[in-house]
């Protein structure tokens, strides 16, 4: 019963265990060339990448019916949170960033 | 056709978030590459705002309230902050896109547990996963920022037998995790609370033992555990730039973590269950007391490095603390302009974050040709006249190298003896965060220089400037 389900889900999402499987090999090959110098902005530049999440609070937030207080209000504050980390995740890698560019001169 | 140039967006977003993660491996495209990836996410925000659906306007205001909020937030904090807090910065925000995660699937879960929403077996898989990974990086991440910023200590928080306690509660929850996928009608309210609370409590007391030099690692790893309750929120929408997003993210987040093992000489279930404070200083008794340190004076020292040729830095998280990164550049300059040679050996786990020297230093435009990193400065550490260690501690221990009982035994270290002389800045003789005693303090070639490295570096700056 277990089993089948589980069949039938990967024959449904074949295209995103496609999508799973290479991107985690293109991750860790993009990434294992990233030098030393620039491990803080690579944390923070990816960890601004996984307020991407912050997508499904807002299509979750577009489903709720508008009298149901208690999912927009909570939708709504997984987005507050997801964009403080996007938008922070950004302006600061951005910020860090800018001193490296300076040197060059 | 709305639904076309919609998928499409998507496309073009994850495109840029891999374009732009790789163009962050060079420091002359990477702030190009951020921009991408930023350019990305908004592209894929804007997507989303105008996917069509049944409700309507789709209660546009509260998504666009709470954008324009988190957003203010958000870039009021990154513009405000000091470029030493920067560890404490990214864990907070990480610790947010790891409650989004939370909220998120707890909503969804609430709906299945009041009867609203129907959930397969595979569904219930994706979300209790999404609720417990999440759940981890947000309190794990909040821990560490509460750690990083001083507010909490190591000591306090640890229980007795922590680890064990930590095994038998992750085992315990996956339990419940398995139990609720398996009788997913199980699933009330009341057990919802119950199980996200736990997971709350796990993810402090999962980073409760893991501490001061360890920090690189458990951070790198909260961001892995980010991106990847990122993913699996993709699995729950069927949205590829969520997936795409989270796995890079996740990605990067397990490298920086093996790197960091790596550059420590230690598993990364060592660093878990705290294997510095746990397994403590093996000789460190027999090294107290019967020696003696020599302490330089600031004119002796000044003079030295006036006349010599080769200066290397080794900066720690001392540094950090101190704000001392201004005062080394004047340094620097001064003893640039006469023709002394000055770089900065950078190990892979000085400071609190990966790379947090670098970018320190990138701060008062230290050119990163200047900064060696562990090898590179080995070699060259043979041929330098003057060592000066600002706030560095366990990374230039030789007992990693020559003393089998002690706990960082094994760890690639600079091997600062090697060169001439070795100055080390300290404020006092406490031992480092690994709270083991540091041997070079009392070596023949080692003269301490006592207080604030900022204080001390400059006043060493205005000494050098009357020679």
């Amino acid at each position: 019963m277990v089993f089948d389900q589980l069949i039938t889900f990967f024959d449904e999402h074949l295209i995103m265990l496609y999508l799973l499987l290479f991107t985690i090999i293109l991750g860790f090959e993009i990434i294992a060339k990233v030098p030393t110098v620039l491990h803080t902005p690579l944390m923070s530049g990816a960890n601004a990448i996984s307020g991407v999440v912050i997508i499904g609070g807002i299509l979750l937030v577009k489903q709720a019916a508008p009298d149901d207080w208690f999912l927009l209000a909570g939708g709504s504050l997984a987005i507050v949170l997801g964009t403080i980390n996007v938008v922070g995740g950004f302006a600061v890698t951005d910020r860090m960033l800018e001193m490296f560019k300076k040197k060059q001169k | 056709m709305l639904g076309a140039v919609i998928n499409l967006s998507y496309l073009i977003g994850a495109l840029a978030f891999v374009l732009g993660l790789r163009r962050l491996s060079s420091p002359d495209t990477a702030r190009r590459g951020n921009r991408l990836a930023a350019f990305g996410m908004g592209l894929a925000i804007l997507a989303t705002l105008l996917t069509p659906n049944a409700q309507g306007n789709g209660n546009i205001i509260w998504i666009l309230g709470a954008i324009v909020l988190g957003g203010l937030i958000g870039w009021r904090a990154a513009r405000k902050v000091e470029m030493t807090a920067m560890p404490q910065l990214v864990s907070i925000f990480n610790g947010f896109g790891g409650a989004c995660a939370v909220v998120l699937a707890g909503l969804e879960l609430e709906r299945v547990a009041s009867g609203m929403q129907q959930a397969t077996t595979n569904e219930m898989v994706i979300l209790l996963l999404t609720l417990f990974i999440g759940g981890v990086a947000f309190t794990g991440s909040i821990l560490a920022y509460l750690k990083l910023d001083g507010k909490v200590w190591d000591e306090k928080i640890t229980l007795p037998q922590h680890s064990l306690i930590n095994g038998i509660f992750l085992l315990g929850l996956l339990a419940f995790m398995i139990f609720l996928c398996w009788q997913s009608a199980s699933l009330t309210v009341v057990v919802l609370i119950i199980f996200t609370v736990l997971t709350l409590i796990y993810g402090l007391s999962f980073v409760a033992p893991i501490g001061g030099a360890d920090m690189p690692v458990v951070i790198s790893l909260l961001n892995s555990f980010t991106g990847l309750s990122a993913a699996a929120a993709g699995l729950i929408y069927n949205n590829q730039i969520m997936l795409v997003g989270g796995i890079l993210v996740g990605a990067s987040g397990t490298i920086l973590t093996v790197l960091m093992c790596q550059a420590m000489n230690r598993s990364l279930m060592n660093v878990l269950i705290g294997g510095f404070s746990a397994s403590g200083g093996g000789s460190k008794a027999s090294t107290d007391g019967d020696q003696t340190v020599v302490e330089v004076g600031l004119a002796d020292l000044a003079i030295q490095l006036y006349y010599c040729d080769k200066v290397m830095m080794v900066p720690g998280y001392g540094l950090a603390v101190a704000q001392a990164q201004k005062a080394c550049k004047e340094l620097d300059e001064l003893l640039e302009a006469n023709q002394v040679e000055v770089k900065y050996a950078i190990h892979p786990v000085a400071g609190r974050m990966p790379g947090h020297m670098n970018v320190l230093l990138a701060e008062v435009d230290i050119p990163y040709s200047k900064l060696l990193d562990l090898e590179e400065a080995n070699a060259e550490l043979k041929d330098t006249d003057v060592v000066i260690v600002v706030g560095a501690n366990d990374v230039v221990n030789p007992s990693a190298e020559d003393d089998p009982g002690s706990s960082i035994y094994g760890m690639p270290v600079l091997q600062v003896w090697n060169a001439k002389q070795v100055i080390v800045l300290k404020r006092s003789m406490r031992p480092g965060y690994a709270g083991i005693q540091n041997p070079l303090f009392f070596h023949e070639k080692t003269k301490m220089l006592f207080g604030d490295a900022k204080d001390s570096l400059t006043k060493l700056v205005g000494e050098v400037k009357n020679q």
